[in-house]
C-alpha cells in the first residue's frame, strides 16, 4: 500500500513538472557574492535585488515559451581568489548554471573570469567589480558589468572642468589604490583632452598637518585643486590647508569627497568648487524602490546593479531564443542600449514580449544602464557646484 | 616687486608654518630632554602624553563653552590650560608612584625603564581613546586669522597672500613664555638648581642632602606642563587625533636626539631644525624661483628636492647623519 502511494505521487509529481515544462527546459542562474567577507553587509541587498528579477521573469512565464527561471546563491568571500573559484566551479558543473551574476570584488571577479567563466564558455555580468584592470582582461565577449570601471570617473571628472573652462589644475590624491587608480585615470584624461595636471602629489589620510603638501601644491599652481581623497580623512586636511594659506579658492572634488560633511567643514568658503559622484535622475531608481518595498533595503550600494545584471543575461537569453551563453552573450549589448522601446524595472515581462514580437528594446533598468566599450556601464554621475555653502546638482551626465 | 612676491609666498608656505611646528616639536623634545636628563630614560609614553593632557583641555575647553564662558577672540582652550595641566600633572604623578618608583627603587638599566615607559604607553592610548575616542576633535574657537591671505594681498597690492593663523601666533608667543619660565627655573630657583645637580651628578646631589623624591616629583610637574602646553597648541593650530600624537613621537624624539639629549638648548635648536628641513626640503621652489630668476632660467620643474611622502624620512636621515658626526647631538647632550 505504502509503495503504491509512493508511486502515484511520484508519478503525480513528475507529470506536473512535465506540465509545466512545456517544451522548454529551466535556466538556472548563479549568483555569486561574497555573503562572507568586507563585502557581507551588501551583499544580501544585492543578491536580494537580483533574485527579484529572476522572479519577475519566472512568474511571468514568457522566458523562452514558459521557461522557469532559478537562482542558485554561492559565496564570493570577496577576497579569497581559490575559495571563489572552487565555489564558482561547483556552479558551472554541479549546479549546470546557463550564466553567473557576480561577482562582486574585482579581485575574485578576475579569478573567476578566468578560472571558470572562460574556461567553460559561461557569461559573467558583475553587478559591482570596478577596477580598470577588467576592461582589458581576457574575456571572450563573457563578461561585462553594470558598474562603471573606476577610470570612466576620470573621463567624466575632465568634462567636468574643460566644460568650465579650467585647462590646469594641480591634483593631489589619498595614497591607496583608489586615489592612485583615479588620479592616474584622471590625468591621463585630463592630458589626452589637451589640459596641464601641473603636479600629482600623494597625501597620507589621517596626518593632522598637510602644509608641506599645499605648500608643493601651491608652489606648481593651477585654476583649481583636485582633491582625490576621502572627506573624513586627508582630504578634508588638504581643503583646510590650502584655504587657509590662500593656495587655492576653488576645488574639483570626486565621489569620497562628497558628503554632507563637506558642507559643515567649509560651508561657503569653497564656492563656486566643482565635482562629481556617482548618481542618476532616472525614474528607474524609484520604481525598483517600489518593487523592493520592506523586503530589504533597495538604496543599498549595488542592488540596484544586481537586479540590472540578473536582468540583462535573462532578456539576452530571449533575443537569442537560447539559453547557451555561447549565442546569448552577443545580444547583452543589444538589449541594454538604444535603440529601442525604454524598459524600466518592473516591465520585464512586457520587454520579453516585445522581444519576441521581434522589436527592439533598449534595457534601462534601475541604473540607467549603458554598456560601452569592452560591456561595461558607462556610469551616471551627478555633477554638483558649491553655491551659498551648499552643494547644489548641475546636471546628470 | 617680484623679490617682495618670492618672500611672501616663502614666508606663507615655509616660514609661518614651519615656525608654529618647529615650535610645537621644541616643547614636545623639552618634555623628553628634561625627562632623559633628570630620570635617567627614554620616555616612550611623551606622545601620549601629550595626548591625554590635550584631552582634559579638550574636555574642561567644551565644559566652558557649554557654560558660556569664552577668552574672546583667543581660543577658550587657552583657560582650560592650567586645569588641564593639574590634572595631567596629578596623572603622572600617580604613574610614578605606581610604576616607575618601583622599577626605580630596583635600580633597573635604563632599557628596562623604556620598556617600562613603553608599556604606559600603551594603557594611556587606549584610556586617551576610551575616554575621548579614536576621532578628530575640533575645539578651536574664537578669531581663526591674524591676517587672511586675502586681506594681506588687499592690503599691499601684492599677487602673493600671505596667511597667520590666530593659533600660529599663540603657539610662538606660548612657547616662548614656557621655555624663558622653564630657564628661570632651572637656572635661578633652587629646586631648578637641585635638579640640574641631580642631572649632573646623582651621588653627588644625594651627599649633598638633595631630596631625590622631590626632584622626581618636581620633574614629573614639569613635564606634565610641557606635554600639556604642546599637545594643546599642536591640537589647537592642526586637529586632535590620539594617533597623530602617538606618531609625532618621532619627531620630537628626533628633534631631542639632533639638539643633544638631556640639553634643554639643544631640544629646542633641535625641534626648529627638525621642522625646517621637513618643511624646506620638499617644498616646491618653483613658484619662489619664477619670481626671482630671470625668465630664461625659470625653472620648467617643480624644483622640489624631495616629494612630501619623504617628510618624515627627512628628520631620520638627518638624526643618522647626526648620530654619525656628533654622537652627542648639535648642542652638547648626553651621548645616547
Amino acid at each position: 500500500m505504502k509503495q503504491m502511494l509512493l508511486a502515484t505521487t511520484a508519478s503525480a509529481l513528475m507529470a506536473s513538472a512535465a506540465f509545466a515544462d512545456g517544451h522548454a527546459t529551466d535556466v538556472k542562474l548563479g549568483i555569486i557574492l561574497g555573503f562572507t567577507g568586507p563585502l557581507e553587509s551588501l551583499t544580501q541587498q544585492m543578491a536580494g535585488g537580483a533574485e527579484i528579477a529572476i522572479a519577475e521573469v519566472s512568474e511571468s512565464g514568457k522566458l523562452l515559451d514558459g521557461a522557469k527561471v532559478s537562482g542558485v546563491r554561492a559565496d564570493s568571500t570577496c577576497i579569497d581568489s581559490a575559495a571563489a573559484t572552487s565555489a564558482a566551479e561547483r556552479l558551472v558543473t554541479a549546479e549546470n548554471v546557463d550564466g553567473i551574476v557576480g561577482a562582486d570584488c574585482s579581485g575574485v571577479t578576475g579569478a573567476i573570469l578566468s578560472n571558470v567563466a572562460v574556461a567553460n564558455g559561461i557569461v559573467m555580468v558583475s553587478p559591482s567589480a570596478t577596477s580598470p584592470g577588467l576592461s582589458t582582461a581576457e574575456d571572450n565577449g563573457l563578461f561585462f558589468r553594470t558598474a562603471p570601471s573606476d577610470a570612466r570617473q576620470g573621463v567624466v571628472m575632465t568634462e567636468v572642468l574643460m566644460e568650465e573652462g579650467i585647462n590646469e589644475v594641480a591634483l593631489t590624491y589619498t595614497n591607496n589604490d583608489y586615489g592612485k587608480g583615479l588620479a592616474d585615470s584622471f590625468q591621463a584624461a585630463f592630458e589626452a583632452a589637451g589640459g596641464t595636471v601641473t603636479i600629482s602629489a600623494a597625501h597620507e589620510d589621517g596626518k593632522a598637518d598637510y602644509s608641506a603638501e599645499v605648500g608643493a601644491l601651491a608652489s606648481a599652481g593651477g585654476d583649481r585643486l583636485v582633491v582625490a581623497g576621502y572627506v573624513d580623512q586627508g582630504g578634508s586636511g588638504i581643503v583646510r590647508s590650502a584655504l587657509d594659506t590662500g593656495a587655492f579658492d576653488t576645488f574639483h572634488f570626486p565621489d569620497g569627497m562628497i558628503s554632507a560633511k563637506l558642507e559643515e567643514n567649509f560651508g561657503d568658503e569653497i564656492d563656486g568648487s566643482s565635482g562629481q559622484h556617482p548618481g542618476t535622475d532616472s525614474p528607474g531608481v524609484a520604481k525598483f524602490a517600489e518593487m523592493v518595498g520592506d523586503a530589504f533595503d533597495a538604496t543599498s550600494p549595488f542592488a540596484p546593479e544586481s537586479y540590472d545584471a540578473a536582468a540583462l543575461i535573462l532578456l539576452a537569453m530571449q533575443a537569442a531564443n537560447s539559453k547557451d551563453p555561447s549565442a546569448y552573450k552577443d545580444h547583452i549589448m543589444d538589449v541594454a542600449n538604444e535603440p529601442g522601446e525604454k524598459i524600466y524595472p518592473g516591465e520585464l515581462g512586457k520587454a520579453l514580449d516585445l522581444i519576441k514580437a521581434g522589436t527592439d528594446i533598449d534595457y534601462v533598468g534601475a541604473t540607467a544602464v549603458e554598456l560601452i566599450g569592452p560591456g561595461e556601464s558607462a556610469g551616471n554621475y551627478r555633477q554638483i557646484t558649491f553655491d551659498g555653502g551648499k552643494i547644489e546638482t548641475v546636471k546628470y551626465r | 616687486m617680484d623679490y617682495i612676491n618670492a618672500l611672501v609666498a616663502f614666508t606663507n608656505f615655509v616660514l609661518v608654518p614651519g615656525t608654529a611646528y618647529g615650535a610645537q616639536l621644541a616643547l614636545g623634545a623639552l618634555g623628553v630632554t628634561l625627562i632623559y636628563g633628570i630620570l635617567r630614560f627614554s620616555n616612550f609614553a611623551h606622545g601620549d602624553t601629550m595626548a591625554f593632557g590635550t584631552m582634559f583641555v579638550i574636555l574642561i575647553t567644551w565644559a566652558f563653552q557649554g557654560a558660556g564662558i569664552s577668552a574672546g577672540p583667543v581660543p577658550t582652550a587657552l583657560l582650560a590650560l592650567p586645569f588641564g595641566i593639574a590634572l595631567t600633572g596629578l596623572f603622572l604623578i600617580g604613574t610614578d608612584r605606581v610604576v616607575y618608583r618601583f622599577y626605580r627603587k630596583q635600580r633597573v638599566k635604563p632599557v628596562v625603564m623604556v620598556m617600562v615607559s613603553l608599556g604606559v604607553m600603551f594603557i594611556m592610548n587606549g584610556l586617551t581613546r576610551f575616554i575621548i575616542g579614536p576621532d578628530d576633535q575640533r575645539f578651536a574657537d574664537g578669531e581663526r586669522f591674524l591676517i587672511t591671505a586675502r586681506n594681506f594681498r588687499e592690503m599691499t597690492g601684492l599677487r602673493e597672500g600671505l596667511a597667520i593663523k590666530t593659533t600660529q601666533g599663540i603657539t610662538v608667543i606660548t612657547a616662548v613664555i614656557v621655555v624663558v619660565l622653564l630657564f628661570w627655573f632651572l637656572n635661578r630657583t633652587r629646586t631648578g638648581k637641585s635638579m640640574r645637580a641631580f642631572s649632573d651628578n646623582e651621588d653627588l646631589a644625594l651627599l649633598s642632602g638633595i631630596n631625590p623624591e622631590r626632584v622626581v616629583l618636581y620633574t614629573w610637574l614639569i613635564v606634565a606642563a610641557l606635554a600639556t602646553v604642546a599637545g594643546t597648541l599642536y591640537g589647537l593650530d592642526k586637529s586632535f587625533k590620539p594617533f597623530t600624537y602617538f606618531q609625532l613621537l618621532l619627531p620630537i624624539f628626533a628633534a631631542a636626539i639632533v639638539g643633544g639629549l638631556g640639553n634643554p638648548v639643544g631640544a629646542i635648536a633641535g625641534g626648529f631644525v627638525i621642522a625646517f628641513s621637513e618643511v624646506t626640503i620638499t617644498y616646491a621652489f618653483k613658484k619662489v624661483a619664477t619670481y626671482v630668476l630671470p625668465e630664461a632660467l625659470a625653472p620648467d620643474g617643480l624644483a622640489q628636492l624631495l616629494s612630501t611622502d619623504y617628510k618624515f624620512a627627512v628628520s631620520f636621515a638627518l638624526l643618522i647623519v647626526v648620530l654619525m658626526f656628533k654622537p652627542t647631538g648639535l648642542f652638547k647632550g648626553q651621548s645616547v
